[in-house]
């Protein structure tokens, strides 16, 4: 089968999955709710319990665990091939740390500010992320010879000690309530309660989706190398600052959002590596899409499993991803 | 003679048993000293007190995560009022010879047991009796009221990421809230989840439709918009009787939200809330 074809096969399984999920994830949750209802335009709005319950509180957290969970699997897909490095995640660069360190400051201090309906705590975290995405920038391009790679590895390692420390700082001052939220945050959250959050998150993504959709083939070449990169035409330094740039640009997005949610950025792409094999091609694709159903799935686990108590995400997709992730390491070797 | 004599060392050893030098770190503690007339006797508070007023002028040393044993065990207290959980520290006032009074928080009634508890160790039993039965004496007052009337299903809110609906934080079927809420004539939504508190989702709230939405907050809000834009995000919820009626209130200060003798304060202001 040649790669086109293999490729369009194999991303519209994928494809087919994720929309599966995504129309059924809504339609599940710790209250039963009639869909006939929930879709009957004859009951005014503020009757309509089912109506809400699908629109305002179900919908919105799916529709936010799959930009989420697309963009941190995503961008674990970029950065991991960009870095030469399995190990690498979207958390790696200090991008998440700068987005946890800006929302702790927002918690903290109390900081009361909102624009178009998003409300403090987001839009500090994303420009804590941001914050980031340019130290780490400058300080890897610093050199004469353009973007480094281990430079790049180091200084992120780096800011994010720096930034952990900071955040210890910043949750030690602050009183009982306010570090017990900035706790509760890191755990992650998709019940977003309203669709404001997604759309100021959407433009962000979207940029760094158009980035992602030119890189597949250059990414291939870079796995094999600068070297052979550069001697099959590819701009390496061009290629690496777009690709550091977008895949932070998305997880600085998908992090303000829904908060840090660990393992998707890493189990996800391996996930779907040991399934499809290494062409990013096909990796990059599916792994947006697997990622997206992902978390979606472990999200509609934290919010039924123990009704009326919820669990954070964070939680579920570790305590699901990390097991899994191991048993499909022993089962392939 | 002989008796008079008796009677005057049982005062003077009762007397050298009274604590004369308190060091609280518990704030509703701190309340409740001053309460049952032991505040002469307190020499240092947490560094989160803020009541009465003549607290906030002692010295402060710590709290429940950072509580400063060198400058607690400098100001030669005789009784060190700690949280049940601070074990490191009384195990170092154990050693220092100094003894601990230590406390977590309950339901309601605790809040007397410990105040009569607080009175029999610093010796003003009569003073702390009364300081508690005045309590429970208000608190049946409100009971009494609004016996009989309907009770409205309330959904009692003690923390949000400000502006959204984000993190709501709300009491459940144990703990003061819970009590306090019962003891106003409320009904908690989440009364079957036997917890003191739990994170609600917006899907539970909408689902469970309570006929009152009751927010505590330990500081004021300004003024009139910035009340507006507080409670604005609430609107969303459209379905809940609560939102439709117009029925999502704050109550703000301290009275609502520290498990001390001014309790009976936020339980009346709670009822004037839900039975006006």
């Amino acid at each position: 089968m040649n790669v086109r074809r293999r490729m369009i096969t194999v991303v519209s399984a994928y494809a087919v999955f994720a929309a599966a999920v995504m129309v059924w994830a809504p339609t599940v949750g710790s209250t039963d709710i009639s869909l006939s209802k929930a879709f009957d335009r004859s009951i005014p709005w503020d009757q309509n319990v089912d109506a809400q319950i699908f629109f305002v509180a179900r919908l919105p957290r799916v529709l936010s665990g799959a930009i989420v969970g697309a963009s941190l699997a995503s961008a674990g897909v970029v950065l991991q091939a960009m870095l030469r490095n399995p190990l690498a995640t979207p958390f790696t660069l200090g991008v998440s740390a700068g987005a946890a360190l800006g929302a702790m400051i927002a918690i903290a201090i109390g900081l009361d500010l909102g624009a178009m309906g998003v409300s403090s705590v987001p839009i500090a975290s994303f420009a804590g992320s941001l914050v980031a995405i340019a130290i780490v920038y400058f300080l890897a391009s610093s050199q004469k010879r353009g973007l480094s790679t281990n430079v790049l590895l180091l200084a992120g390692v780096t800011l994010n000690s720096f930034f952990s420390a900071l955040i210890l700082f910043v949750q030690y001052m602050a009183d009982f309530t306010q570090s017990f939220r900035a706790v509760r945050w890191l755990m992650g959250d998709l019940d977003v309660g309203s669709y404001s959050p997604i759309l100021a998150a959407i433009p962000f993504i979207v940029a760094a989706f158009a980035v992602f959709a030119i890189l597949p083939r250059t990414l291939n070449l870079l796995t094999m190398g600068e070297n052979v990169a550069a001697a099959r035409g590819v701009e390496v330094i061009r290629a690496q600052r777009w690709a550091f740039l977008s895949a932070s640009l998305a997880t600085g997005a998908a992090v303000s959002l829904g908060g840090p949610i660990g393992f998707i950025g890493i189990v996800v792409p391996h996930l779907v590596r040991l399934m499809v094999g290494s062409d990013h091609r096909i990796v990059l694709p599916a792994a947006t899409l697997f990622g997206a159903a992902f978390t979606v799935l472990c999200d509609l686990t934290a919010r039924t499993i123990m009704a009326p108590m919820e669990l954070p995400v964070g939680i579920i997709t570790a305590l699901i991803g990390g097991p899994f992730f191991l048993w499909l390491l022993v089962k392939k070797s | 003679m002989f008796f008079v004599m008796i009677f005057v060392i049982f005062v003077v050893s009762f007397q050298a048993q009274r604590p004369q030098r308190i060091i609280s770190l518990v704030p509703a503690l701190t309340e409740m000293l001053f309460a049952i007339g032991a505040g002469p006797q307190v020499v240092a508070v947490s560094s989160f007190d803020e009541y009465p007023p003549e607290a906030t002028k002692l010295p402060r040393v710590g709290a429940l995560l950072d509580p400063d044993t060198e400058r607690i065990i400098s100001l030669t207290p005789d009784l060190v009022v700690t949280y049940g959980s601070q074990v490191d520290l009384q195990a170092q006032m154990k050693r220092a010879a100094i003894t601990t009074f230590d406390y977590r928080h309950g339901g309601l009634a605790h809040i007397m047991t410990t105040m009569r508890e607080l009175g029999a160790r610093t010796g003003h039993v009569a003073e702390a009796e009364t300081a508690a039965t005045g309590i429970e004496v208000r608190i049946a007052a409100v009971r009494a009221r609004v016996a009989g009337k309907p009770r409205p299903r309330v959904l009692l809110v003690f923390g949000r990421e400000p502006r959204s609906l984000r993190n709501i934080y709300v009491s459940a079927g144990r703990g003061f809230l819970h009590d306090m809420l019962e003891a106003a004539g409320g009904q908690d939504v989440f009364a079957d989840a036997d917890r003191e508190s739990i994170q609600a989702t917006t899907e539970h709230i909408l689902a469970r439709a309570p006929d009152v939405i009751l927010e505590l907050r330990s500081e004021n809000i300004p003024d009139e918009s910035a009340l507006r834009e507080e409670l604005g995000p609430w609107g969303r919820l459209a379905s809940v009787p609560a939102v439709r009626n117009k029925r999502v209130i704050l109550l703000t200060g301290q009275a609502v939200t520290v498990p001390g003798p001014r309790v009976a304060d936020g339980i009346e202001r709670m009822a004037k809330a839900l039975h006006p």
